[in-house]
């Protein structure tokens, strides 16, 4: 379903991606590690053309997407759903005109049924009754909650999740993780997961992919990749500070 | 010599392109506005954060500018033994120059730092990404509608600055100084005709236009950290005054 292929990027004279090539099974949740600052959140951002590669393509359904005009690329990101690491809820909204906002602006449905929907996500996600808040009132984690009814309340076939326990304490990460799994059971979609709260995350991974030095070194079934024999893995899931990752 | 010249050079190109960006952001947004659906609640609501929150200063600043000029145009008038000018002289002042270009700074301080603010803010919050995400042109949701709403609202608010200010030096000149009421009218009667109030509208809305696409465009493209934001709040400011200073003068050459 998606396809990264040789992508290059670099802000600068910094280059941050030096050759990405990833493959993200349909239906399934990848997660993709590695030690802070790597990375991860700009791979993330190429895949549904946030931002765009200096070279190299994102292929979703075999188009590349980072060759698209404006009203393409607006159609291929209404397939997808976005987890941001800071929730971005929209400040002047309440909880569930968040959750509603991108049913208003892009379908047809009448309040009736947008209220149902709503409500609906909110209460999968345990925010029932919360809506009449604004992000302002709640919790990080009643806030990653909300992003991610509003991530889902547009039926998306991928949705990407961007460090969605990063600041929560063990118990609400541990929950968050439950809710992607859970949602992801319920609605089936290819999720993309980037995390670097290992071990916790390898439990609702079907795969798992290891981005260090710009590329991605390792990508293998959760199992798998955890057995690795690659020192870089080993180092990273061990969190040792001598090895191959520099620490420091 | 060459370093010196090829730093030049990359400046000069380097605002080229600034400008370039300014430009065609300016016109997507005008663009989007004419782009359906008609973002009715947000303009109304924009309305507002632009005119009805400006009032206060508007009013304020409006009152005591008439009153300074009604004592200087007095000061000055009287030494040419012409007092009896007094009311066209202000009403020509504030409806040609100081009630467009006065309003549209209190306006820039007080709604376009709060614009560049927002934006930015929304932009280091990854809100602007969201919006991406969700499939929503930022542009069409954040910029067209605060643009339409500034060129209803700044007209306005220049209209309240000229009339409160006509009435400030209306009771400096007549009611503490002693000019004739009936001259002070009279003369604004007659000396004020239909140019003079247009020149005043085409600034009043060329300058809502230029806060809010400075302020805007300031906002929307502040580097994601808190340094960023108050950079680009204190660049929309700055710029905005600069622009309607600039354009102030050419609108002046052509309308006289």
């Amino acid at each position: 379903m998606i396809r990264v292929v040789d992508l290059y990027k670099g802000f600068g004279a910094q280059q941050v991606l030096k050759g990405v090539n990833l493959e993200l099974a349909a239906g399934k949740i990848t997660t993709i590690v590695g030690t802070s600052g790597c990375g991860k959140t700009v791979l993330l951002k190429h895949l549904n053309a946030l931002l765009l590669p200096d070279r190299g393509q994102v292929l979703v359904d075999g188009v590349d997407i980072t060759k698209l005009g404006q009203k393409d690329l607006y159609q291929i990101r209404g397939r997808f759903g976005v987890l941001f690491q800071g929730a971005a809820l929209l400040d002047s909204l309440t909880i569930f005109d968040n959750v509603a906002f991108p049913l208003r602006e892009k379908t047809e449905m009448s309040e009736t049924q947008i209220h149902k929907k709503v409500e609906e996500r909110l209460e999968q996600v345990g925010l029932g009754g919360m809506g009449y808040k604004h992000p302002a009132e709640l919790s990080g984690g009643m806030k990653k909650r909300a992003g991610l009814a509003r991530a889902l309340v547009m039926d998306p076939e991928i949705v990407l999740f961007d460090e969605p326990t990063t600041g929560l304490d063990p118990v609400l990460a541990t929950g968050i993780h439950q809710l992607i799994a859970r949602t992801q059971e319920i609605f089936g979609f290819t999720g993309v997961v980037v995390s670097h709260t290992i071990p916790q995350v390898f439990e609702i991974s079907d795969y798992v992919a290891l981005l260090a030095n710009g590329v991605i070194e390792e990508i293998n079934p959760t199992g798998k990749f955890q057995s690795s024999q690659s020192p870089l893995v080993q180092q990273f899931i061990r969190g040792e500070t001598e090895g191959p990752i520099e620490a420091l | 010599m060459l370093f010196f010249l090829s730093q030049i050079g990359r400046f000069t190109l380097r605002q080229l392109r600034e400008m370039g960006r300014m430009f065609l952001f300016l016109i997507s947004a005008l663009a989007l506005v004419f782009r359906p659906p008609a973002k009715i609640r947000l303009i109304i609501y924009h309305i507002k954060t632009i005119g009805v929150d400006s009032l206060s200063v508007v009013l304020l600043s409006g009152f005591f500018t008439g009153m300074v000029i009604g004592f200087q145009g007095y000061y000055s008038l009287k030494k040419l033994n012409a007092e009896s000018w007094l009311g066209s002289a202000t009403a020509l002042g504030l409806l040609r120059e100081l009630g467009p270009v006065l309003s549209a700074f209190m306006v820039t301080g007080r709604t376009g730092s709060a614009m560049a603010a927002e934006l930015g803010t929304m932009r280091a919050t990854e809100q602007i990404d969201a919006l991406y995400s969700m499939a929503i042109n930022p542009v069409k949701y954040l910029v067209s509608p605060r643009l339409i709403a500034s060129l209803i609202a700044m007209p306005l608010l220049t209209a309240i600055f000229d009339v409160v200010g006509i009435y400030g030096a209306y009771l400096v000149g007549v009611r503490l100084l002693g000019v004739s009421s009936g001259s002070f009218f009279s003369g604004m009667e007659s000396n004020v005709v239909f140019n003079d109030v247009y020149s005043g509208l085409v600034k009043s809305l060329s300058f809502g236009l230029i806060i809010t696409w400075i302020c805007c465009y300031k906002g929307f493209h502040a580097p994601p950290m808190a340094t960023g934001v108050s950079q680009a709040t204190t660049e929309s400011v700055v710029l905005s005054f600069v622009l309607i200073l600039v354009w102030d003068y050419f609108l002046t050459s052509v309308l006289l």
